[in-house]
């Protein structure tokens, strides 16, 4: 498995503050990925860095085998949707196409102008008065046109209402499907991602705290209940991601690939929210551990 | 990159060729009978055979308010133009795209941002000289008539020189200098700064700066200045003041026959070739000037004095267009590697 994205001990900085920091991952090629982590937790700062938008402060940083932004064919093999979906206001809708069939060798004009069609956007309204949506979808028309392999979405369905959210979605997935384009796309709300997403990354203060196939996450974690009792004493290869106890019963999250065999266990299956909060609350559980450690 | 840009420069280049047309139309309606004025007047062919003084400032008086005004309303708009173009156009240019966030859609286009960059510094720096190119050639064309005649005045107002403080950065090719150091002076305040008011006012004022400093404190040094020695008659006096340290000598004679010479400083000495000092003249110690001047011209004063030739014109010309499009060319080179290296965000 060869991956599009691929860093190392990657961080940026902004003056004093790390953004990111000490980054290690691999992001599958093929894959629709979700990056999933609080606000704060660089996600935005890791997918510029992968646009070529910044340049790492330290590690290194490469996407589909190239340093970002390295020269224009580096460039046209990587789509980018920024966050709030930038466009230009004063334009209208058709020079935004005309721009992308300027700017991008292999820009496909059919597939960009049957999009806008089937959107229902006037091609003369300028791009500022379009509604949220709609310029989310303006946006991604214009990645999705450029023909790129690797398509980075930065939190690109965070502003729209719900339904906006579900066409955004839709619309994204029908195009990547065809031809198996690798999708990575950002959020701080799993449910977005639960819908589209077959692997994701949890990203919480610049580490990785949990990757993989959503299939096999799923899979491998599940919700224990049952009398109350030590996790110390649970079976080698039963990880406990989240732990909660009262008086009498003991809830546990655990990651294991064994079945569980111990009767007196409530198993149920986990979602994918619950997955995700769980690693997240135990990365910020772990931090603040450190720091008692540290005062 | 190139038609991209050209589609987001269409507004100011329609607003410039706008601007440019309506003072074509006014240049040109005027002009005919500016022209027939100065033909009529016999000052072109004045030179040849004696005094052109009484010529001029009947040519000149016969200026009525709207030439006498729009000659002067044409050195103020030169001087604006490269300011405004600095202002309006080069601060902006980078900033509107970081405001807006806009530069993520740009450089995530299959175009290098260096190219980018090139494009839209290359096309507004070519407007910019174009724009105040052609300013400078209609008014140029047209104030030609004053130009020449203002300075046979021979009066004790010569500021109105080829050469001088208002002529010499409205006339020529020296506009087209300008406006490519201010534009590009304004994109790389951009590229500093990255938004548009603050950019906008930083250009403003360090361009104001350098059109004033620079006649001050550059300009007289670009070449070594020409030198000449004058005898002080009675006669030829042209200037006396009094102020708190005495009576001086405010202004050398015209040096004759060359009404346009630019004159950098001045000093009197006397026969042995001392500096003088006209409060050593009992005669001068008065307000009264006549006595005084009549004085002076029996002690065998001269003027030492440091111009710059009227001939000199375009050798200025090109030497200071050529410094500030060098300056232009290093602040590009900066914001080149600004926006390369340091891979601006946010």
């Amino acid at each position: 498995m060869s991956a599009v994205i691929e860093t190392r001990g990657l961080g940026r900085q902004y003056r004093r503050t790390w953004a990111l920091r000490d980054c290690t991952l691999a992001i599958p090629e093929g894959r629709v990925v979700g990056l999933v982590g609080p606000n704060g937790a660089g996600k935005t700062t890791l997918l510029r860095l992968a646009a070529g938008l910044l340049a790492p402060t330290c590690g290194t940083i490469s996407v589909l085998g190239e340093e970002p932004a390295a020269g224009p064919a580096q460039l046209a093999r990587v789509g980018f949707v920024a966050q709030d979906t930038p466009v230009y206001a004063r334009m209208p809708v058709s020079d935004h196409l005309r721009l992308g069939a300027w700017l991008n060798p292999a820009w496909d004009d059919e597939m960009a102008r049957r999009r806008i069609g089937q959107l229902g956007l006037d091609q003369r309204q300028r791009a500022g008065s379009l509604s949220g949506g709609e310029r989310a979808q303006l946006t991604l028309t214009l990645a999705l046109a450029k023909r790129p392999e690797l398509l980075i979405l930065d939190e690109p369905v965070a502003s729209l209402d719900p339904l906006a959210r579900r066409e955004f979605l839709r619309g994204l997935m029908e195009a990547v499907a065809e031809d198996g384009t690798s999708v990575v796309l950002s959020s701080h709300l799993v449910a977005d991602l639960e819908r589209v997403c077959d692997y994701l990354v949890v990203l919480v203060a610049s580490r990785v705290r949990v990757a993989g196939e959503v299939s096999a996450l799923l899979a491998s974690h599940h919700r224990l209940s049952g009398p109350r009792r030590d996790p110390g004493a649970l079976p080698a290869g039963q990880e406990v991601i989240e732990e909660s106890h009262t008086d009498k019963q003991t809830i546990l999250l655990v990651r294991t690939d064994e079945p569980i065999h111990d009767p007196s266990w409530t198993v149920r299956p986990v979602s994918m929210e619950d997955l995700v909060l769980a690693y997240m609350s135990r990365a910020r559980d772990d931090r603040t551990r450190r720091l008692e450690v540290v005062s | 990159m190139i038609r991209l840009s050209m589609l987001q420069f269409r507004t100011q280049a329609a607003t410039a060729a706008a601007a440019l047309a309506v003072l074509a139309v006014i240049l040109a309606a005027s002009g005919p009978h500016l022209f027939g004025m100065y033909d009529s007047s016999g000052i072109a062919t004045c030179q040849a055979h004696g005094d052109c003084a009484p010529l001029a400032i009947s040519f000149v008086n016969k200026l009525a308010g709207f030439y006498a005004a729009f000659y002067f309303i044409g050195i103020g708009l030169l001087l604006l133009v490269p300011a405004v173009i600095g202002t309006f156009w080069g601060a902006p240019l980078i900033t509107r795209e970081f405001e807006a966030s806009t530069f993520q859609l740009a450089w995530t286009q299959s175009v290098t941002r260096t190219r980018w960059l090139a494009a839209k510094l290359g096309l507004g720096a070519l407007a910019a000289m174009a724009t105040a190119g052609l300013f400078s050639l209609l008014l140029t064309w047209w104030s030609g008539p004053v130009d020449t005649a203002v300075p046979l005045e021979q009066g004790p107002n010569i500021t109105i020189i080829r050469l001088g403080y208002a002529l010499f950065p409205t006339r020529g090719i020296t506009p087209i200098g300008y406006a490519a150091f201010a534009f590009v002076l304004g994109v790389t305040a951009g590229v500093l700064i990255r938004r548009t008011v603050p950019a906008m006012a930083v250009t403003l004022g360090s361009f104001a700066f350098v059109q004033i400093a620079w006649p001050i404190w550059i300009r007289p040094h670009l070449l070594p200045p020409a030198h000449a020695i004058m005898a002080l008659t009675a006669a030829n006096i042209p200037g006396l003041a009094a102020g708190p340290g005495g009576t001086t000598i405010v202004n050398p004679p015209i040096l004759p026959g060359r009404a346009g010479d630019w004159v950098l400083s001045f000093q009197t000495i006397d026969p042995a070739g001392r500096p003088f000092n006209v409060n050593t003249v009992k005669a001068c110690l008065g307000t009264n000037f006549q006595p005084c001047q009549n004085a002076l011209g029996r002690l065998h004063l001269r003027d030492v004095i440091a111009y710059q030739p009227a001939s000199r014109f375009w050798v200025l010309q090109w030497y200071e267009t050529g410094i500030f499009l060098a300056a232009a060319v290093l602040l590009a080179g900066f914001c080149f590697w600004s926006i390369r290296s340091r891979r601006l965000s946010r």
